[in-house]
């Protein structure tokens, strides 16, 4: 049986490592995912876990770390945000192609300049093409469910791909929750014993790892990537799946929220989903049709599950807390803009970008843009497609 | 709901405090956040600290702006920040000051509400042995809420800083809190 505790994200995230024991773990500090290393630090001091903590000297020597370790056949974990993240890129992307199951805890952070430690998801939205699997929580349960089940996904033979858990750095990295912990043994059973297939230390089975891969055979490693992140559909649904069996908590690519016959929605990421469900909540007692689509999943991009939920809804806003510079929209406006077209669902999409450097989004603000939507509904028109939220103009 | 701002001084406790009284409700079998405001905090600046309680799941993450109790740890913040801001019509405002609430009251034009006030610093400096006002504003706080169980903050206390310091300083914060809750003026 699971125990009632409270922690805050990052001991989430800490307490979920010492419970999967990883073979090695190689971080660097920086804030705000700092903490979470210090937790699993002290674990490693106090001899709770056996992990190799390898203590680098900057990101991408911890990334470095995690691939070589993985390489060699450890079950491998890290965590950083923003700049940190930012550092790591080119091994990053080293991680994915190599097809090495890592698992990181990405502490969203904005990333500089102007100097800001506070949340937004430009850090996670940049690695999106990494190859990465990309899982978002709302609450510090989410983070310690996800990086759980993060394992169980990633070391899964038809994947075995990275998995980057997001956890908003702050808004949940730093607050103390109400949550509910596993068992060790059953975090235990849960993930297993990993027995990577090709490992560079198994030397009567020799392989190469990262070799010089030119216009003969680069193409159809990328396809196979491409086809890795596919079978990633089923896994992360049969995981799911398990992990509710054990906890009583069901996992699947999105969550909808109060959906039944919503005509106006907004589609989140991370902890506002949490904040925009209050605000469904009360606007539902008035007897509005509204609801949320808080994405779980955001690679793989869960296609047909999001067009399932939008099928019967009428406007739609897609909250992003980022944005790509010159685009036409924010990255998850583009994704959920592009899967609609040439669907049968006619639905109007707006865009939203908020909270950039951890700016606050307001009740007050959700309930305003809920009126937006229902304005779209009423005039049969869209007045500004792309809108910012909170910011001083 | 119940949303609670602290607000103190680098170094007060206002993070601390926001914390200990989150995790003294989650153990009470509430939901409950505590969290701080992250800036460029240092010894001595104004900064703030947030406490949610609720019977029920508490889904959201966003800033406090309406609380129903605000708790004042050092009373020359009166004079600098804004601690009534969005202070709920019914809510409580308890202020860390060796003055009457008539006294806070007049000072910051406040009308209706409650205002509490207590000497937290003169209480903690006697038990304590050092000016820690938060401790014993958890003493006003549940006297003046009802919210919380004093035997719940006592074990939390006895068991967090039973790790870490001897008994006599256990057993002072204990005595401060039993003190605030005691002496902690209405008007």
């Amino acid at each position: 049986m699971g125990k009632i505790v409270a922690l805050t994200g990052n001991d989430a995230a800490g307490t979920a490592m010492v419970q999967i024991k990883p073979d090695v773990v190689a971080a660097f500090p920086i804030t705000p995912q700092t903490e979470l290393m210090h937790k699993f630090a002290d674990a490693v001091a106090d001899g709770e876990v056996d992990t190799e903590f390898v203590l680098v000297e900057s990101e991408h020597s911890a990334m470095s770390a995690a691939v070589g370790a993985a390489a060699a056949g450890a079950r491998v974990m890290t965590a950083t945000s923003a700049n940190g993240f930012a550092l790591m890129w080119e091994i990053v992307y080293i991680a994915a192609s190599n097809r090495l199951p890592i698992v990181m805890t990405l502490v969203n952070r904005a990333l500089s300049a102007p100097i800001n430690i506070h949340c937004d998801h430009s850090d996670s939205m940049g690695g999106r093409d990494a190859g990465w699997i990309q899982i978002h929580s709302e609450n510090s349960q989410e983070v310690y469910d996800n990086l759980i089940q993060g394992v169980k996904i990633a070391e899964n033979k038809d994947v075995l791909l990275p998995v980057m858990v997001t956890s908003d750095g702050f808004i949940l990295s730093h607050t103390l929750e109400r949550m509910e912990i596993l068992d060790e043994e059953d975090v235990h059973r849960f993930v297993g014993e990993y027995k990577p297939a090709h490992t560079l230390l198994d030397v009567d089975h020799p392989v190469t790892f990262g070799p010089l891969d030119l216009p003969d055979y680069y193409f159809e490693h990328k396809r196979q990537q491409v086809l890795a992140m596919e079978e990633a559909r089923r896994v992360i649904l049969e995981v799911g799946k398990e992990f509710e069996k054990l906890s009583g908590r069901g996992y699947g690519f999105l969550e909808e929220y109060q959906m039944e016959g919503a005509e106006r929605a907004i589609v989140a990421l991370g902890s506002t989903a949490g904040t925009v469900k209050q605000v469904v909540d009360a606007l539902r007692e008035r007897g509005e049709r509204v609801g949320l689509i808080k994405l779980r999943v955001f690679r793989p991009f869960p296609k047909e599950e999001l067009l399932e939920a939008l099928r019967e809804v009428k406007v739609v806003a897609i909250f992003d807390r980022s944005h790509s510079f010159g685009s036409f929209g924010g990255p998850l406006f583009t994704e959920v803009r592009s899967v609609l077209y040439g669907s049968d669902i006619s639905v109007e999409v707006l865009n939203y970008i908020y909270g950039l450097g951890g700016r606050n989004i307001s009740l007050e603000e959700i309930e305003g843009v809920f009126s937006d939507l229902q304005g779209v509904i009423e005039r049969g028109g869209v007045k500004e497609r792309i809108n910012y939220l909170g910011v001083r103009e | 709901m119940i949303e609670i701002r602290w607000h103190g001084r680098g170094g007060q406790g206002a993070k601390t405090g926001a914390l200990f009284l989150a995790e003294a409700a989650i153990k009470e079998g509430k939901y409950s956040q505590g969290f701080p405001e992250y800036g460029p905090e240092r010894m001595g600046a104004p900064m703030k600290g947030f406490t949610r309680i609720d019977d029920q799941p508490i889904k959201v993450h966003c800033d406090v702006a309406s609380p129903q109790v605000v708790i004042v740890l050092d009373p020359t913040l009166l004079d600098a920040v804004d601690v009534g801001e969005g202070l709920k019509e019914d809510g409580i405002l308890l202020v860390n000051t060796t003055q009457d609430p008539g006294w806070v009251r007049e000072k910051l034009h406040i009308t209706g509400r409650k205002i509490y006030t207590v000497d937290a610093t003169g209480i903690s400096i006697q038990e304590i042995g050092r000016a820690i006002p938060n401790t014993p504003m958890i003493g006003a706080f549940i006297r003046t809420t009802g919210l919380l169980k004093p035997e719940t903050i006592y074990e939390d206390i006895r068991r967090k800083f039973g790790k870490k310091f001897d008994e006599r300083v256990t057993e002072g914060n204990i005595r401060a809190i039993k003190r605030a809750y005691e002496e902690v003026k209405e008007e």
